[in-house]
């Protein structure tokens, strides 16, 4: 698996941003970028070549949902694969990530090496 | 409070420390706390609505909460500061979202708030219903820390 993807995290939370940089460099994933929040996100992905988006479900001015349809809404960044951060599977919530096109979703607490299988299944599956 | 609340609430505790933080902390017996004192030097604090009704509070000696940061973070922190207090919020928020999880399976369905995160000496921690709450008391190397519960029956 290549280990040199660009990786964006968004999450509105600068510690949690910190702690999955620090889950993903455990696992060999140095090549990481930062949003703030989903608008943030949007910009960063249209100035940048990203290769995969992690970003966490609930946040201020742009929802991670909202971000993904975004993203799914945009000729050049609807391929990106998009995994979802959520602190609890409530159903409604994954349904509606679903159908607006997520990768795959994770449910905190996870540790590097759950992170790692559902990144490499989002990449392996493309 | 009736005490099948409290195993959801251990068990989640240990389960986002041993994920998030790798430490393994030793749970100690659960008593009953009448007052609103913090057992800490840095507690969070997440309201509780549905099925059930309450507060979850979480306070962390300093020497515990630096080194569970520390490791959540992959840096070597050396007191409370913005980072901890971040975390301190989300720790609390990962901790109610798996034991709600759990309590969900057990037939009760609860949201929960937004954090907030209080730090310094002789702090208060000022329960929804008011009290009195369970503590489950838990140890790691360098300090202890406590889950401070109290849940009631939700509104009818």
């Amino acid at each position: 698996m290549d280990k040199s993807i660009r990786i964006l995290i968004v999450d509105d939370f600068a510690t949690m941003r910190k702690v999955i940089r620090n889950l993903l460099k455990q696992v060999g994933y140095e090549n990481i970028v930062e949003a703030e929040d989903g608008a943030i996100a949007l910009r960063t992905l249209k100035a940048q070549k990203v290769d995969f988006v992690i970003s966490d479900w609930n946040m201020p001015n742009m929802s991670g949902l909202e971000l993904l349809k975004a993203v799914r809404a945009d000729e050049e960044l609807n391929a990106t694969p998009f995994l979802m951060v959520t602190a609890e599977a409530l159903q409604e919530n994954v349904i509606a990530a679903v159908k607006a096109g997520v990768s795959n979703y994770i449910v905190k607490p996870f540790t590097a090496e759950v992170l790692n299988s559902k990144i490499e299944k989002i990449l392996g599956s493309l | 409070m009736d005490v099948r609340f409290i195993n959801p609430f251990l068990d989640a505790t240990e389960n986002v420390l041993r994920t998030m933080a790798f430490v393994e902390p030793k749970v100690g017996k659960p008593y009953l706390k009448k007052d609103n004192a913090a057992k800490g030097d840095i507690s969070g604090i997440i309201g509780l609505t549905g099925d059930l009704r309450g507060s979850l509070g979480l306070s962390f000696s300093e020497a515990c909460i630096v080194r569970i940061v520390s490791n959540m973070l992959g840096e070597s922190l050396t007191g409370i500061d913005n980072d901890v207090k971040d975390a301190v919020g989300e720790i609390t928020n990962m901790i109610s979202g798996v034991a709600r999880k759990k309590l969900e399976s057990e037939g009760f369905s609860i949201t929960a708030a937004i954090p907030t995160v209080v730090a310094g000496k002789s702090h208060s921690i000022v329960h929804v219903l008011g009290g009195p709450s369970i503590i489950i008391p838990f140890e790691i190397e360098e300090g202890p820390f406590v889950v401070d519960v109290c849940l009631g029956n939700g509104p009818t």
